[in-house]
């Protein structure tokens, strides 16, 4: 019993699980819901989905998976014939009902309707004899045929289940979106690294007490150091040109990273890192940094997360002399990889659409450079991100 | 038993029937939302309208699953025992019993809210796994199963600030609570106030989805603010055609500060509408 449907969520990357599943059927038998779709889509939802990021797949492979079903949904129950003449006659425009009393009139209609339930067993779709959707028989949903009877299908009622699906309003809060600083914050937090080391400063309470009781009495304060985020973070910015389009991106990943790490260092480059970084874009020709400086200065436990959008001529990563701006004695490829070799935790954060990273060269050889830890700037990407940092 | 909105709580079908899920099947349900679209008062009403007492527990940063079950208090066994106080034999006078117990303790079948699960500890849901899915713990102290006497109707509410374990999340039912449509808000706000005049909340309504919609806001207004925003307006006998007048000089909307709750906000939303006045 639907377990078509369990396997096609699951197609969908909906991330359904057997417990659920069976927390579903057992719903279904206690008749949870009754026969009506909108209640199971609704209880279905209820019990398979628990993120309302996934919403948007839950309701694109429900809508196909029942793609006409609540047509079927009627017809297994018994259909009261006054509900459905009613309802035809509210579906028909005049010149439809002429054309069916050119068929024999009404009566004769629901005759043969009754005629082919008697004989139809299962599901059907297409076709164009039985009941079914899609069809040109004059019985059934979606069919083309003006003399149809909508079978189980409630017009009048604007909260339908198949419009809740289709209208996929829930489409915005899929975690390929951006959406704003705190989010990314959050995204962040799976970065923090609570640890207590150096001095032993705070006090221990439910320890003292424990210890102080199992010494009947003796009081014995114990000490303890504070708890703080360890996680060390380098970023590095890649600033005007191309990045033109994405600074407001930038600067919420900016803020959000200020405030969540503790132990932050940021520099900006231009395109790609070569032999120098700056602090301060006004004073770039003045106040430089040696990237070999930085190198030297923090530890291998930093993490480092460069942002960018990878996109320049292929020359200026490979080509010693390739950098736009001056002749750099070493190609950019050679200082990536030198950073590599000293931060071994670090990623790529790319601004630009996953979906365009092919086309780009330039990404491509980044790409290959950072042995694939790219990272688009969505939710998504930065907790996929996040994660390989924090292992 | 059946939950289908109470006097003062609209609730939408979807949501009636994820209720009426998690207390035919006695999982727990968790909800999440935006900030104000009335999570924990569902909890709330549900009680009210099954008319079953509600135990309530509200998550800080600091609490931890244990307490929800219960703590020895150690500190008062130690000073009886200086004062040689007989109760020091027993260590059951020292077991203080937490929410959770309470609640599987109870004679009837009662309703749990575990407010703001997400402002915990990441480990906090992974600490109530086996006592959310048997409903039953294990008291160490005094080598004791306790185990519910009903199982109770439990609600969790979520506002997203952490994500919750996978495993936690498989013995829940979820639901979303989406912000509520024109429609529901006018239903929603007749609960509240019932004598509202039709022309200033069709008015206030249309201000209202109107600000909602300024692009850049940091905290969009919702239910709890239009409604207190209602309240300023009704006490203030604000006439509907003052909401939407044309006057240049009072565009903004009278009482806006119950609407929208930060300084930037208020500063964004003041200079898009003298922009647009300069428009005209």
């Amino acid at each position: 019993m639907l377990i078509d449907f369990f396997l096609k969520l699951r197609q969908a990357k909906v991330p359904v699980t057997t417990k659920e599943y069976l927390m579903l059927v057992e719903g279904m038998q206690k008749g949870v819901v009754g026969s009506s779709i909108d209640d199971f889509y609704y209880f279905s939802r209820t019990c398979l989905v628990k993120d309302e990021a996934n919403f948007d797949k839950f309701d694109r492979a429900f809508g196909e998976y029942f793609k006409g079903v609540e047509a079927i949904m009627g017809v297994e129950a018994d259909i009261p014939l006054e509900w459905l003449r009613k309802q035809a006659e509210l579906n028909l425009s005049p010149e439809e009902k002429a054309k069916i009393e050119a068929m024999g009139g009404w009566e004769k209609l629901m005759e043969t309707l009754k005629k082919r339930l008697e004989e139809q067993k299962g599901r059907h779709q297409g076709g164009s004899k039985w009941i079914g959707t899609g069809g040109t028989s004059p019985y059934g949903a979606y069919g083309y045929n003006p003399e149809g009877i909508r079978i189980g299908q409630d017009g009048s009622r604007n909260r339908s289940a198949v419009k809740v699906w289709d209208q996929r309003e829930y489409q915005n809060l899929d975690d390929q979106v951006e959406l704003g600083t705190r989010n990314i914050k959050i995204a962040l937090r799976r970065l923090r690294r609570f640890a207590r080391d150096g001095a032993p400063e705070e006090l221990d309470l439910d320890n003292t007490i424990a210890s102080t009781a199992r010494k009947a009495g003796m009081l014995d304060i114990l000490m303890r150091p504070e708890r703080h985020n360890k996680v060390k973070v380098l970023l590095f910015f890649d600033i005007g040109g191309s990045m033109d389009d994405h600074i407001k991106l930038c600067e919420e990943m900016f803020s959000a990273a200020k405030t969540e790490f503790k132990h932050m260092e940021y520099f900006y480059f231009h395109n790609c890192l070569y032999d120098y970084v700056w602090k301060d874009n006004r004073r770039r020709h003045s106040e430089r940094t040696p990237t070999t400086d930085i190198m030297h200065k923090y530890g291998h436990d930093y993490k480092l997360i460069f942002v960018g959008d990878a996109t320049m001529s292929p020359y200026e990563i490979l080509q010693p002399g390739g950098s736009i701006e001056y002749a750099n004695e070493e190609a950019g490829a050679v200082w990536l990889r030198r950073m590599l070799d000293v931060y071994p935790k670090a990623i790529w954060l790319n601004p630009e659409p996953e979906q365009l990273w092919p086309y780009r060269q330039s990404i491509a050889v980044i790409r290959e450079i950072m042995e694939a830890r790219m990272y688009p700037i969505t939710i998504e990407g930065l907790e996929r991100a996040m994660r390989y940092l924090s292992k | 038993m059946r939950f289908q909105g109470s006097d003062n709580y609209i609730s939408t079908d979807d949501l009636t029937l994820a209720v009426n899920a998690a207390v035919t099947l006695q999982r727990p349900l968790l909800i999440k939302g935006e900030p104000g679209t009335g999570k924990t008062m569902l909890a709330e009403e549900v009680a009210k309208a099954l008319g079953l007492p509600l135990y309530e527990w509200h998550i800080k940063s600091t609490t931890k699953a244990q307490q929800g079950l219960y703590e020895y208090d150690a500190v008062s066994r130690l000073r009886d025992s200086q004062l040689g106080d007989p109760r020091v034999h027993d260590i059951n006078n020292y077991i203080v019993k937490g929410t959770l117990w309470q609640a599987f303790n109870a004679d009837e079948p009662v309703v749990l809210l575990i407010d703001e699960v997400d402002k915990a500890d990441i480990e906090f849901p992974n600490d109530l796994l086996r006592e959310l899915d048997r409903m039953e713990f294990y008291v160490y102290e005094t080598r004791e199963l306790v185990k519910a006497k009903h199982r109770p109707i439990v609600f969790i509410t979520s506002n997203n600030e952490k994500e919750l374990p996978d495993a936690f999340l498989r013995r829940c039912f979820f639901h979303y609570i989406r912000f509520p449509d024109k429609e529901t808000m006018e239903k929603i706000v007749d609960v509240h106030f019932p004598g509202i005049k039709k022309h200033l909340l069709r008015e206030a309504l249309e201000v209202f989805f109107e600000v909602r919609e300024v692009p850049g806001l940091k905290k969009k207004p919702s239910t709890s603010e239009l409604l207190d925003w209602l309240k300023l307006l009704l006490a203030d006998d604000i006439p509907p055609e003052a909401l939407r007048s044309k006057d240049k000089k009072t565009i903004i909307p009278p009482l806006h500060g119950a609407l929208l709750k930060n300084e930037q906000d208020v500063h964004l939303f003041e200079r898009l509408i003298f922009m647009s006045r300069h428009n005209r």
